[in-house]
């Protein structure tokens, strides 16, 4: 039982090595030349130290929604692929149906404006 | 004719419908008329229906009709059925007789009011419901009329909405009552836990089988039952709403308050006879109830100055009376005083209505005073009631009253003392209001004196019908001789069964003639001291009243206020409850669990901030009372 | 070969019309100019109505579909029924609240059908991870629809709080779903079951169950699991809190029995206590705080946390009874509520203006006729016969007192004799006082009209001829069994 988590384990392994990896030669090989605003984290490009009770734009959050809503159906398209051909005609209907039903949201989105930037 | 009882409830229904839907544009007359003729039709009904009753062996006088399956459910079926017996048979007639009447007489009391539609709607509507809580077959159905009834007298109370006090009786009459109807629920529940059915005709012979005489069982259910019938029938110690009633129109005073809805609690008792033998604890419960409610509303009675309210607590008091019969196991007696009671009072009503109508609505008994000259036949028809009322030979409340005693010294002379006892202040306290209104001297003032008329005939008609009654009711229950106890034969069958069981063991005691005899002499006696007494106080000797006021002071000052029963309950109960909802809405719900999780180093903040606090309307906070509540149910889980 | 499960749209159909319908009103309001609002109730309707007709062929089934995922029963049967007609008269009432600031809000109809979509799944699953799929489905349409009104701050606060809480209560359930999923090895409700009758029951599986019954309290505004209900009855469009009361209320009960009942019913010995105790709780707490409330949105809101109280007198009454007078009593409910909620949103006029227990004086001088149905709503909440209320209380704690719970009956009973007394206060006000000024008059649709008088219908019908709909209660939970 425990020997199935073990490419788990290793996956794990290799993601934190190669995260380090890129952190420590970042610094180590960078030019470094620190000014305040560079140093400050990210965030959807407002300032994240102040008050929280302030306005602020949603424009970036409403972004960041639609491109996790298609990047999950992307996700969804790539193990599909593989096994298309063993899924025949129902596997195609069935993702023709996903697809439209994302469509249509697309088509909502698109049309109220949620895609203009202003 | 008796296939044909379900109409009995439905033309007062109809009546109902057509002035509550269609009543909009008729003129008044049309709307009285139609609301009396539906219940004078159900009257014709009901009659006919008694006349073939009577033409039936006694044995086989009972008879149910099924109308339709009401509810069917896996153990449960309730019937829409009613039952045609004795019993019901004498409460149709009284509710749809009295009803008749009251009807007609309201036509002309209401002429002009704001509302009359309204008012025959509900009447009618009253009505029906307590054709169906008398007529039904079963529990369940003969609770909706219990709710039916409640309903329509919380309406027909409050009918003078404009005024706070009226609408305030409406809703405390109303809560009361749903006190005594939780009791009435649950005795009912348990009855059908034990026999599985609710229709009576199950329920009532199986009852030997599956219960044991005296056991904890049959007690429960009945003492639970007689919860029920104390919020109805105004007894002790749910008696307070029935004087707050009297703020309806007199003629529902009469006809709910007097004749028919209060007597509701006496009739469910004694159909619940076979009950109530087995279980000898209720029955003392409700006896001493009773004879306790008699005396004490008595007492009550003797101090008002507002006729109707004088009324109200002889009332009460009369009911106690049916609920001492009832508990020393005479439930003919009741029921017989139930009927002549349902007579005489709805007479003193109508009268003191009358009265009311004659001096443009005053009901102080101070401010009247002479009136017997003005307007003769009110006062002639009130002497007719109180003589009924007080017991004197031979008018309709000597006949059932003398036979309550009877029975009651037969049981235990502690009971025939309470009853006595509390008759000389019937006796007196009715007469007292008798020449205060009309006999002395007047003390009505200038602009009422002027407008002092007789009433018209659509109401003095109907009271010298109900006078004619008073008079002669008693009569069907003529005690001594054999068979002339027509009333109690008639009834006999529908108790036999309860009498049996209250003989059993015992050999039917054999009374003496002399000793009845001496009893009404007795009675009579007690009767005529309290009116002789009312009368060298109120007339020979006017100053007596106010000399023993001040004899008695503080004596009198708490009978005055009704021994301060109302806010004693306010103080007990109402505000208790009030103040405790508050309570918990605002430091359970908003305090305590929102300050337990907050709970350390809240001591230290001041009480400002706890008020705060109190109203926070907090996400966080709302979100640590779902974890304490996590952390409770899997620590009771975990624990367990 | 991937094997491909045995797939049952037909099983499924009446929840696809509702999101199929849901798509279409959701275009046809993005091309229609003018009248979106009505178009999209008419569509709503017929979606309600094609899903309703889709529905009648599962009274008759008895089986599993989506590889064991769905049960396909009469039980579902009769909640799908439900959610149609809560949803349907919604859409009724809710119309000429979408109107009101001359904004076409036709999002309001999709949120609504998805919503109901979501609880079809919610009471049709026959595994965890769908109920939590339905919840989520249901909770999220709704934490939108709380807020949707644009003009009012109370509304968005109370979308807000509801979310946070609700989001809360959700970690809770699933939390409570993957420590029995730990235990047992599997969500569907047979391998549930078959792990509790096995008897070796682990500490951990008693943890989840306890969690998940969190997220079912929460769902059902169980105390004390409810502080959310009044801030978001309050806030939220009437017609909406009404659909809140009842549909989500339904299901998130048909789920809660189903869970209990089919899968963990030899447990019960450590479940009923808990639920005895929130059922008492709720139903004091609920009423109590019911009386000292003005506001009518709130007072309904506390009223219907004390009904949830009642109906988990059904739970702990168990049998078929119990769960069966739940089914009755649900169905009495979504009437009585709904056409409450429905004169509430009529009298509260435009921008819920007039929602305080004042605001009602008068109205059987004005509107007789809805003063009158209020009345009838009101008496059948309190349970007063002939209304379906009360054989829907009836029911509950006769089954009770057979099951041997008398305690909580009486605290049933009493708390109920209470709750006349805050439901009579309305009554009272409508036809024995007079308003201080005169309101402005009343607007009337023909949609409202229709739904308050079905909704007084169903009231009165069910409640004189119970017979019908208490068999067909009792047949729908036969499968459960």
């Amino acid at each position: 039982m425990i020997n199935s988590y073990l490419p788990v384990l290793v996956i794990l392994l290799v993601s934190a090595f190669i995260g380090l990896a890129i952190i420590v030669l970042s610094t180590v090989l960078a030019r470094r030349n620190p000014t305040p605003v560079k140093l400050m984290p990210y965030e959807c490009g407002m300032d994240p130290i102040g008050g929280a009770r302030r306005r602020f734009s949603v424009r970036f959050f409403v972004m960041g929604m639609l491109f996790i809503v298609f990047d999950i159906e992307l996700i969804f398209l790539f193990p599909w692929t593989t096994v298309y051909d063993k899924l025949h005609f129902f596997g195609f209907v069935e993702m023709l149906v996903f697809v439209l039903i994302l469509l249509v949201g697309l088509v909502y989105v698109w049309k109220k404006g949620a895609l203009e930037w202003e | 004719m008796i296939e044909l009882v379900w109409l009995i409830p439905v033309f007062p229904f109809i009546g109902f419908l057509i002035n509550g839907l269609f009543g909009r544009n008729f003129p008044e007359k049309v709307i009285g008329w139609i609301g009396a003729l539906s219940v004078g039709a159900s009257f014709v009904v009901a009659l006919g229906i008694f006349l073939e009753l009577l033409g039936m062996p006694a044995a086989q006088r009972s008879v149910q009709k099924i109308v339709f399956t009401w509810i069917l459910s896996g153990d449960l079926n309730v019937p829409i059925g009613f039952l045609v017996d004795p019993l019901s048979m004498v409460m149709l007639l009284v509710v749809t007789g009295v009803g008749c009447l009251i009807h007609i007489y309201s036509i002309g009391y209401m002429h002009g009011e704001l509302g009359f539609r309204r008012f025959f709607a509900y009447l009618n509507l009253f009505v029906f419901n307590m054709l169906i809580l008398v007529a039904a077959n079963n529990f369940l159905l003969m609770f909706v009329g219990w709710e039916g009834v409640g309903l329509c007298s919380y309406l027909l109370i409050g009918y003078y909405y404009e005024k706070q006090s009226a609408a305030d009786a409406g809703k405390k009459a109303f809560v009361v009552n749903r006190v005594g109807d939780f009791g009435f629920l649950i005795g009912m529940f348990l009855i059908f836990v034990t026999f599985g059915s609710l229709n009576y005709l199950d329920v009532f012979p199986a009852a030997q089988e599956k219960l044991t005489q005296g056991g904890l069982m049959v007690t429960l259910i009945t003492l639970l039952l007689f919860v029920g019938a104390t919020g109805k029938s105004a007894q002790i110690p749910l008696y307070t709403w029935l004087p707050d009633a009297m703020e309806g129109p007199t003629p529902v005073s009469a006809l709910i308050h007097a004749a028919t809805m209060v007597t509701a609690g006496v009739y469910m008792v004694s159909r619940c006879s076979v009950f109530y033998a087995m279980a000898p604890v209720s029955m003392t419960t409700v006896a001493v109830i009773g004879g306790a409610t008699a005396l004490f509303a008595a007492t009550m009675g003797i101090t008002q100055f507002d006729i109707k309210r004088v009324l109200a607590y002889s009332t009460i008091s009369q009911l106690g009376y049916m609920f001492m019969a009832c508990g020393v196991g005479a439930f003919a007696s009741g029921i017989f005083h139930l009927m002549t009671h349902a007579f005489f009072k709805a007479l003193l009503f109508l009268s003191a209505g009358s009265v009311m109508h004659a001096m443009s609505g005053e009901l102080d008994m101070r401010k009247m005073g002479a009136l017997s000259k003005k307007i003769p036949i009110t006062c002639t028809v009130y002497w007719f009631g109180t003589l009924a009322i007080a017991g004197i030979v031979p008018f309709a409340g000597f006949f059932s009253k003398d036979e309550i005693l009877f029975f009651a010294l037969v049981r235990n002379p502690a009971f025939w003392v309470l009853g006595a006892v509390a008759a000389v202040m019937t006796s007196f306290y009715m007469f007292r209001s008798l020449y205060m209104t009309f006999y002395g001297e007047s003390r009505v003032d200038h602009e009422t004196a002027h407008h002092v008329h007789e009433s018209p005939p659509l109401m003095t008609v109907p009271l010298m019908v109900l006078a004619a009654l008073s008079l002669v009711g008693g009569f069907v229950g003529v005690p001594i001789f054999e068979g002339w106890h027509r009333f109690g034969d008639f009834l006999a069958p529908v108790f036999a069964p309860a009498k049996a069981i209250l003989e059993h063991g015992h050999h039917a005691e054999h009374h003496s003639v002399t000793m009845e005899v001496v009893l009404m002499a007795v009675s009579v006696g007690i009767a005529v001291l309290g009116w002789l007494f009312a009368r060298w106080m109120y007339v020979t000797n006017p100053s007596a009243s106010d000399k023993a006021v001040e004899k008695f002071g503080s004596v009198h000052t708490l009978v005055y206020n009704k021994y301060w029963m109302d806010e004693i309950y306010d103080a007990l109960f109402v505000n208790s409850i009030v103040n405790f909802s508050k309570l918990l809405w605002k430091y359970f719900d908003e305090g305590i669990i929102d300050a337990i999780v907050n709970g350390v180093g809240s001591v230290t903040r001041g009480i400002g901030e706890l008020l705060r606090w109190l109203q926070t309307g907090l996400v966080k906070d709302y979100a640590y009372s779902i974890l304490l509540g996590v952390l409770v149910v899997i620590g009771y889980l975990v624990l367990k | 070969m991937i094997p491909i499960p045995e797939v049952n749209l037909g099983g499924i159909l009446p929840a696809l019309v509702l999101c199929l319908a849901g798509l279409v009103v959701m275009m046809l309001g993005l091309f229609i100019r003018r009248g979106a609002v009505a178009t999209a109730a008419v569509v709503s309707i017929a979606g309600v109505l094609i899903a309703a007709a889709a529905n009648t062929p599962l009274r008759m089934m008895d089986k599993q579909a989506f590889a064991g995922l769905i049960n396909l029963d009469a039980y579902t049967w009769f909640f799908n029924l439900l959610i149609l007609i809560s949803a349907g008269l919604t859409v009724l009432t809710s119309v000429r609240y979408l109107t009101d600031d001359g904004l076409d809000m036709y999002e309001y109809f999709v949120l609504l059908l998805f919503a109901s979509a979501g609880m079809m799944f919610m009471v049709s699953a026959n595994h965890l991870l769908i109920v939590f799929v339905g919840l989520e489905t249901l909770s999220i349409a709704i934490y939108v629809l709380v807020g949707i009104l644009p003009s009012s701050k109370k509304s968005k606060e109370a979308a807000l709080k509801y979310l946070l809480l609700g989001a809360f209560s959700s970690a809770v359930f699933l939390y409570g779903a993957a420590l029995l999923y730990g235990s047992a090895g599997s969500l569907g409700f047979p391998e549930l079951a078959k792990y509790f009758k096995a008897g070796q029951i682990s500490r951990m599986a008693y943890v989840g169950m306890g969690m998940v019954l969190v997220g079912f309290a929460f769902k059902v505004a169980a105390v004390p699991f409810h502080m959310w209900t009044p801030d978001v009855y309050e806030g939220a469009p009437a017609p909406l809190t009404g659909f809140m009361s009842v549909g989500v209320k339904a299901a998130a009960f048909a789920a809660f029995v189903r869970v209990f009942f089919q899968s963990m019913l030899p447990a019960q010995m450590n479940w009923i206590e808990i639920i005895w105790l929130l059922a008492a709780l709720t139903m004091v707490l609920g009423n109590l705080a019911a009386i000292v409330q003005d506001n009518i949105k709130r007072m309904l809101a506390y009223s219907s946390i004390a009904h949830a109280g009642y109906l988990l007198i059904g739970m702990v009454a168990g049998k078929e009874a119990g769960p069966a007078g739940m089914l009755y009593y649900l169905l009495a409910y979504t009437f009585t509520n709904l056409g409450a909620f429905g004169v509430v949103a009529l009298v509260g006029r435009k921008g819920e203006a007039n929602v305080m227990i004042d605001d009602y004086r008068g109205l059987a001088k004005t509107n007789p006729f809805l003063a009158l149905a209020m009345s009838i709503f009101l008496f059948s909440l309190a349970g007063i016969p002939p209304t379906a209320g009360f054989v829907g209380k009836f029911t509950i704690f006769s089954a009770a007192i057979n099951a041997g719970y008398i305690w909580l009956v009486v605290i049933g009973v009493l708390t109920s004799a209470a709750s006349v007394f805050y439901y009579f206060r309305v009554v009272m006000k409508m036809y024995m006082e007079v308003p201080e000024t005169q309101p402005a008059e009343l607007q009337f649709s023909p949609a409202m009209l229709l739904a308050l008088g079905i909704a007084l219908v169903g009231v009165l019908y069910i409640g004189v001829f119970p017979t019908n709909y208490l068999n067909l209660a009792a047949l729908s939970v036969k499968p459960l069994f």
